[in-house]
């Protein structure tokens, strides 16, 4: 794929932390419109039995509108709660996230739900699906939580399953489905209400090698047709795919490259 | 999440594990089925009570003046019998006074009774009827009509002719497979023409009340049910309930004024309506809803803390969907909602089970006693709407606990 593809947005990778401040911008600031996600010196920390971890301590980033973007590090490095926090399941105990020129870091519960619904279309590791309901109830469910009403709810999940090449297994359990299907469903499910981002948390991270690449042919196509995707992984050969690479260590950006950078630096197949 | 959804989910839930939910239900579903049999059997031997028991012996919107209560249902005190004992007794000479006092459109009747032995040429025990001794307007107040003769004429009345009018049993024993119209049935030794038989009146507690016979007041018959000058009852009826209780003041004044009371006096004798009759069985009634509401309301209890129970494992179990959904953007409330619409239908669907079984426990009744079993519309919904309050009270602890999980602990959970 050739360097081109990367959105014209990115002008530069955000490396050192001065250049990266430049972009995320002062304080308080309510970030431009072509800026979907805009966070600035996050910090969360939790008390496990007298223990204080720190597990994001100061994250500033800025993703534009359509970039593809993963986010990688080793275990502990902060980039569950990074993504907990982007997907609006948990708050910071200090800095700001901006999402779509909204503040949402001082969000109450009800507030948060809301976001979660609208804005943020979840893709987890372990599908995260309803069992007892079939694929099309499931990917109803968000649909369900933005009150709209039940004939076009159905028009609108039986969609969002075609687009997924799910269209014939509509009534299918996600028992009765492979574990490609059943992402599949998820993404569906996912992208069912428009959200802002698609937010995937080792999308790949339970099927094998060859329905990997199949999902992220999907994520690929999803990016191309202008929809934000952010990715967590620690695979690097899974973060290869994005167009952008954030790596996390110790709670803070250790790097913010373009793919391209990326993909030289760890010898992968261009 | 919209209220049909919840249902269908909470129903579906129901379906998915039976025996559980089975067994989550018996509470409720007892609780109601005691409610709803109790409230109609209740309701069966009220309505017994009314139309088969007091309504037989007293006539719509009537009232019977009488120097004793003639159905005595309730406590007998002894001091209470004492007062009744002293009582005199309503006269001959009182009839014209009060019924110069009533209204133009009431009708009236004085009335005699006692049990005597009758005899017939065509069997040969004797045996004891109720005997009546009536006046002219008798049969219209009670709307009394006879199958088979006639009543009697005015002259009858009037002349005191030795005539009779029996009921469906009194036909049936004194004169086997004969028609008893023209025939004679002897009491005291005086014969009496059959002149009608009259349609049947039933029974109430097993006993007939188609064990009589009705002569002319002013009968020879009469000297045996009342000593002279004596009467045992001046029944009067009112042509609407609304004129009842003013024309009852009428001759209670009357009879006061009779009997020389003072105004501080109680009354010396008894203005008998169909609802002072049942004033004793309304008291007992009352005790029998009150122990048919309380005695269920222990089975709901318990019933509504089993489903606290089954709702808090189902939190427990399902904790996982619980973070699915609130990643999906459900609410508090939406989750709230989810749970309590679940354990209301639970427990509805339980209280349904239990008013059919109610039900059917009251037909049971109905078919083995002579009771009937009048299933009241107000206690299937009463069932009903107990059943989902019970649910909804139950769920609320867990409901709101599924609605405070975290969403990412939740997700973790296994």
């Amino acid at each position: 794929m050739s360097q081109d593809i990367v959105r014209d947005s990115l002008e530069a990778p955000l490396g050192a932390t001065a250049e990266r401040q430049a972009v995320v911008g002062e304080a308080g600031a309510t970030p431009g419109s072509d800026w979907v996600i805009v966070t600035r010196g996050i910090k969360r920390e939790y008390d496990m039995g007298g223990e204080v971890v720190r597990a994001l301590r100061g994250v500033d980033l800025a993703i534009r509108r359509n970039e593809y973007v993963a986010i990688m590090g080793p275990s502990g490095s902060g980039k569950s709660t990074l993504m907990n926090v982007i997907g609006c399941l948990d708050t910071p105990n200090a800095g700001e996230y901006w999402l779509n020129g909204t503040q949402v870091s001082k969000m109450s519960d009800d507030q948060l739900a809301r976001v979660r619904n609208k804005e943020i279309g979840f893709v987890f590791q372990t599908f995260n699906l309803l069992p007892r309901a079939s694929a099309l109830h499931n990917v109803e469910l968000p649909l369900v939580y933005a009150g709209v009403p039940g004939e076009e709810r159905r028009r609108r999940a039986n969609e969002a399953l075609e687009k997924v090449q799910l269209g014939g297994r509509v009534d299918h359990r996600p028992n009765e489905l492979s574990g490609g299907q059943r992402q599949r469903v998820a993404i569906a499910r996912a992208l069912v209400n428009n959200p802002s981002i698609l937010l995937a948390d080792e999308p790949t991270g339970n099927l094998d090698s060859a329905t990997s690449e199949e999902i992220m042919k999907v994520f690929e196509s999803l990016a191309d047709q202008g929809q934000t995707v952010i990715m967590v992984t620690h695979e690097p050969d899974i973060a290869a795919h994005a167009r952008r690479i954030i790596v996390l260590r110790d709670g803070l950006v250790a790097s913010d490259e373009r793919r391209s950078t990326f993909v030289e630096k760890l010898g992968l197949p261009a | 999440m919209p209220f049909f959804e919840a249902i269908r989910l909470a129903l579906q839930q129901i379906r998915v594990q039976k025996l559980k939910s089975f067994f989550t239900l018996t509470g409720v579903m007892i609780g109601v089925t005691f409610l709803i049999a109790v409230v109609s059997i209740v309701g069966g031997m009220s309505r017994y009570m009314t139309d088969q028991v007091v309504g037989k012996i007293m006539a719509v919107n009537s009232f019977e003046l009488r120097h004793r209560p003639n159905i005595n249902m309730g406590e007998m005190t002894e001091e209470r019998w004492r007062e009744l004992a002293r009582r005199q007794r309503i006269r001959e000479t009182d009839v014209q006074p009060v019924a110069e006092a009533l209204p133009p459109d009431v009708k009236w009747a004085v009335v005699g009774q006692d049990n005597l032995s009758a005899q017939s040429r065509y069997v040969a025990k004797p045996r004891q009827v109720m005997t009546f001794t009536v006046s002219e307007d008798y049969f219209d107040i009670k709307k009394m009509a006879p199958v088979n003769g006639r009543l009697f004429s005015p002259q009858e009345f009037e002349r005191g002719m030795p005539v009779i009018v029996i009921g469906q049993d009194v036909a049936d024993y004194f004169f086997p497979s004969l028609d008893p119209v023209g025939r004679e049935l002897v009491v005291r030794g005086l014969p009496y023409t059959v002149v009608g038989v009259m349609e049947k009146q039933g029974s109430a507690f097993g006993i007939s009340f188609d064990k009589f016979i009705i002569g002319p007041h002013k009968s020879s018959l009469n000297r045996y049910v009342n000593a002279h000058g004596v009467i045992d009852a001046m029944m009067i009826q009112t042509p609407s309930r609304e004129g009842m209780l003013s024309t009852m003041e009428s001759v209670r004044q009357v009879m006061r004024a009779r009997h020389h009371l003072r105004p501080n006096q109680k009354d010396d004798f008894e203005l008998e309506t169909s609802d002072s009759a049942l004033e004793f069985w309304n008291k007992v009634k009352s005790y029998l809803v009150f122990a048919g509401v309380a005695l269920p309301a222990i089975g709901l209890v318990v019933g509504a803390i089993v489903i606290m129970n089954i709702m808090l494992v189902a939190v427990a179990e399902r904790t996982r969907e619980i973070g699915i959904r609130k990643s999906l953007g459900a609410r508090r409330r939406d989750i709230m909602s989810q749970f309590l619409v679940e354990s209301a239908t639970l427990s509805t669907v339980g209280a349904a089970f239990g008013v059919a079984a109610g039900f059917a426990f009251a037909k049971l009744i109905a078919a083995v006693t002579p009771l009937p079993a009048a299933v009241e519309l107000w206690s299937v919904l009463l069932g009903i709407g107990i059943g989902a309050g019970v649910g909804i009270v139950a769920g609320v602890y867990p409901a709101s606990r599924a609605s405070r999980l975290d969403p990412i602990t939740a997700l973790r959970a296994e």
